[in-house]
């Protein structure tokens, strides 16, 4: 019974959404003030049909209903409620739904927020919104559903991915998927803006929170993501610039662009096409990335089971949607003129740059991504493309980036004046040089340049940034949140460049091969291996190492590294042991058997790699701040952009 | 010519693309890229036919091979599985069976009844091994050069079209058509 009543809420949900595109884009076009009045509560109605299909769902995998296929694919009776729960999100059909909810409710937040506005240009907005979800709707029930019926039903389920039975996996794609969803309210107020001819400042001011609250959550969503893949996956990195990270990335840069390009747009009425631009291109690449993911264009180790009719509708649906943003834009971009002027020097100039680079960045990984792709679409031949082309491209493009951002938030608006400046920035970069040389080849010896280069960029933001809130502390001025927010967000990036070139630059990796009571010594540890033993689990049996590491004789941590065989679906993952240790971090994976007792375990010593995680997440709380800055709220725009970030961040 | 156009001239391209792509994938191209023409991956696995015994990469050096992922329970791998003992006939190279996640006695009766195309039959119950290979479902083929590099892989029941236009060829060393 749930089943049905979960499909049926659905297909209200479709015509909701449906009512509410109608009701929004043709109402203030047709100057209908009853369609426009309308559109409000077709949005409430479509939200509440989203959360029953999704309670019902939720509900068939508590209830281990194994007459429904997609419970009975992802789901087992010894599988722990939690992940119960948590797998309704497990698989293709159900991730889906729970990116139809998420943008239920950023659609719900942005009309409750959007109070203030003028009333048409609202409905535009949420009108925008309701093409996108019937489309992601339509799409769910013609080729995805997940209410499907088994006939006869199944006596057991198969079992969620063992690699997804982890903590990480009941955070990681909602917070993701919030955060590229969320890019759809800044495509829905540029198309908005478009419409309605209107497109002077307002627009940008009235999506800066919403823009910089969807990054958030994609930067905790991309850090969650690549945190799991490094502890839970055991594949020994943090990003391996695979076509599904890719898939996240690429929006990020984009995004990260965009509420750059906002502020110039907010605050001086310039780059207006560019910004536009950028908030449809944003928004295009979390789709894109939907499609990359689901069409099985391209080969990840992510994928879920692909379907060619799935991306046939999906490429179809990109093309209406960009397509027709992109249409929009030529046709309303003309119309734009920038009045006012900038010096070289000048903020302007600094954050042209930033957003310059930035699309180069995730122009190079779009091209890397797409490569195999279009080589193969010519004829060329199937290429695979990896670290060997985007560590070096993508290096090359943030560097300037990294280096132009300390002297760039001294920059005044308009004005080149930086002169004034030019002692304080000297004096930052001598002493973030002399810290960030010394971090390179005093603390890890063996120097090398790209270490030496980061650690100083990274030591010069954070030297740089820090000049203006203690000169204002030091005067009794207050902050503002805003501020203190971009402050934060750069603080994070700057040790996000000091941890990222600083493992790059001093991983130890070794593989070695141990009898119980051998020790082997990598980088400065010592590691005991103490033998295996059977160890039983919920749903698994594993096999468990254990390994004593010490340093220097002293006593570090006893690591106890596993293979693990799940029952049902007779897969093996492995578990690797981590120890946080002075900022590093000491990795053992269990190997194969060597017979006799004897093991093979790859050893691996990471500087500094969890400081990459704090990085982005105090990246996001910055964001947070400066979404919740007073500013917005007082102009009356999108006062709930605060009780977005907490519907969201409780969703 | 408006410049705002270029946006949606860039995108009509990419859609292009992305067209084409669907029509290549799932079955050919794309996916095997990863692989192809990187060693195949190390393996010492038990013997199907005798437990005790140990199918192992390193005894297949120097010479072609076929490795094939089967499991019983399987529907496309019974329908590709007279191809095989076809191709075990004619005698060209020898084939390695991969059972994958599959009970050992299921998989020999299966043999016994179907007659078996496989030189050698390696047991990967827990499913590791595939991962190495790449595997993404059963059925599945490689072929392996002298080299031990995969130089081709095929997805899905083995055709006679696929034996004859892309494996036989590679392997007498016969000039090969369109590719």
């Amino acid at each position: 019974m749930l089943p049905e009543l979960g499909h049926f809420a659905l297909i209200l949900a479709l015509l909701l959404a449906g009512l509410q595109a109608l009701f929004g884009i043709a109402g203030p076009w047709l100057g209908r003030e009853r369609w426009v009045a309308a559109v409000t509560p077709a949005v409430a109605g479509q939200a509440v049909m989203v959360s029953t299909a999704v309670a019902c769902l939720i509900a068939s995998f508590v209830g281990n209903d194994f007459s429904v296929s997609y419970v009975a694919e992802n789901s087992n009776t010894a599988l722990p409620l939690f992940y119960r729960v948590a797998a309704m999100w497990g698989a293709h059909e159900g991730s889906l739904l729970l990116w139809i909810l998420l943008l239920a409710l950023w659609t719900v937040a942005v009309a409750i927020g959007s109070s203030g506005l003028p009333q048409r240009f609202a409905a535009r907005v949420l009108g925008v919104l309701g093409v996108v979800s019937f489309g992601f709707l339509l799409f769910t029930l013609a080729t995805s559903n997940p209410f499907l019926r088994l006939d006869p039903p199944a006596p057991d389920g198969r079992d969620l991915n063992p690699i997804l039975q982890d903590p990480g996996l009941a955070v990681h794609p909602p917070i993701l998927y919030t955060g590229y969803v969320g890019f759809a309210v800044a495509f829905a107020f540029a198309c908005a803006a478009m419409l309605e001819g209107r497109l002077d400042q307002d627009w940008a001011r009235w999506t800066r929170p919403w823009t910089t609250a969807a990054w958030s959550f994609l930067t905790c969503g991309i850090a969650l993501g690549s945190f799991w893949a490094y502890y839970e996956l055991g594949w020994g990195g943090f990003w391996f610039w695979d076509p599904v990270e890719n898939a996240s990335f690429m929006p990020w840069l984009v995004g990260t662009a965009l509420v750059h390009s906002l502020a110039v747009t907010d605050k001086r009425g310039l780059f207006k096409s560019w910004t536009l631009l950028l908030a449809i291109l944003a928004f295009s690449l979390s789709m894109l990335g939907t499609f990359l993911v689901r069409s099985g264009v391209l080969v990840s180790v992510h994928s879920f089971a692909a379907d060619p009719s799935r991306g046939i509708f999906i490429l179809v649906f990109l093309i209406v949607m960009i397509g027709g943003a992109l249409a929009l834009y030529a046709w309303r971009a003309p119309l734009l003129k920038s009045t006012a002027g900038f010096e070289l020097g000048a903020r302007e100039s600094f954050l042209l740059f930033n957003n310059v680079l930035l699309v180069i960045a995730a122009g190079t990984v779009f091209a890397g991504t797409l490569a195999p792709l279009i080589s193969d679409a010519l004829k060329l031949g199937t290429v695979s493309v990896g670290p060997p082309y985007f560590n070096p491209t993508f290096l090359m493009s943030m560097l300037p980036l990294i280096a132009l951002l300390s002297v760039g938030i001294h920059a005044n608006w308009k004005r080149g004046r930086l002169k004034d400046k030019q002692r304080m920035l000297l004096y930052t970069f001598v002493v973030a040089a002399v810290l960030g040389c010394g971090l390179a080849f005093g603390v890890y010896y063996r120097g090398k340049l790209l270490s030496a280069v980061g650690a100083t960029l990274g030591m010069w933001i954070v030297l740089s940034s820090l000049v203006d809130p203690i000169d204002r502390w030091r005067r009794g001025l207050s902050v503002p949140r805003a501020v203190l927010g971009m402050t934060t967000a750069h603080l994070g990036l700057a040790l996000a460049v000091i941890a990222l070139t600083t493992v790059q630059s001093f991983t130890t990796e070794r593989d070695v091969a141990l009898s119980p009571g051998e020790t082997a010594s990598v980088g400065g540890y010592e590691f005991r291996f103490l033998g295996v033993q059977p160890v039983e689990g919920p749903n698994y049996d594993a096999l468990g190492g254990t390994v004593e590491v010490t340093r220097h004789g002293a006593p570090v941590a006893l690591l106890k590294p596993q293979k693990r065989s799940y029952w049902v679906q007779h897969q093996v993952t492995s578990e690797t042991a981590i120890k946080m240790h002075h900022g590093s971090n000491v990795l053992i994976a269990l190997g194969e058997s060597l017979g006799a007792g004897r093991w093979s375990l790859r050893i691996q010593i990471r500087p500094l790699v969890s400081l990459i995680w704090l990085a982005a997440f105090i990246m996001a709380v910055g964001g947070a701040l400066a979404a919740t800055d007073r500013r917005y709220r007082a102009a009356g725009a999108p006062a709930g952009a605060r009780a977005a970030v907490a519907a969201q961040g409780a969703a | 010519m408006n410049r705002f156009l270029l946006p949606l001239g860039i995108f009509a391209l990419l859609a292009v693309v992305l067209a084409i792509g669907i029509r290549h994938s799932p079955d050919k191209g794309l996916i095997a890229s990863p692989l192809l023409g990187k060693p195949a991956p190390q393996f010492s696995l038990p013997d199907l036919a005798d437990p005790a015994r140990q199918v192992r990469s390193a005894d297949l050096r120097g010479r072609w091979y076929l490795f094939n992922v089967w499991g019983t329970w399987c529907g496309e791998c019974r329908a590709e599985h007279d191809m095989l003992l076809k191709a075990h006939r004619a005698n060209l190279l020898p084939i390695i069976g991969l059972d994958w996640k599959d009970e050992e006695g299921n998989a020999r009766s299966w043999l016994t009844q179907l007659g078996n195309p496989y030189d050698s039959v390696a047991v990967d119950a827990s499913g590791r091994e595939a991962i190495d290979w790449g595997v993404y479902a059963a059925p599945e083929t490689f072929l392996v050069n002298p080299h031990g590099i995969i130089v081709f892989k095929h997805l899905g029941a083995l055709t006679d079209e696929t034996w004859a236009r892309e494996i036989v060829p590679r392997v007498t060393g016969a000039p090969q058509k369109g590719s």
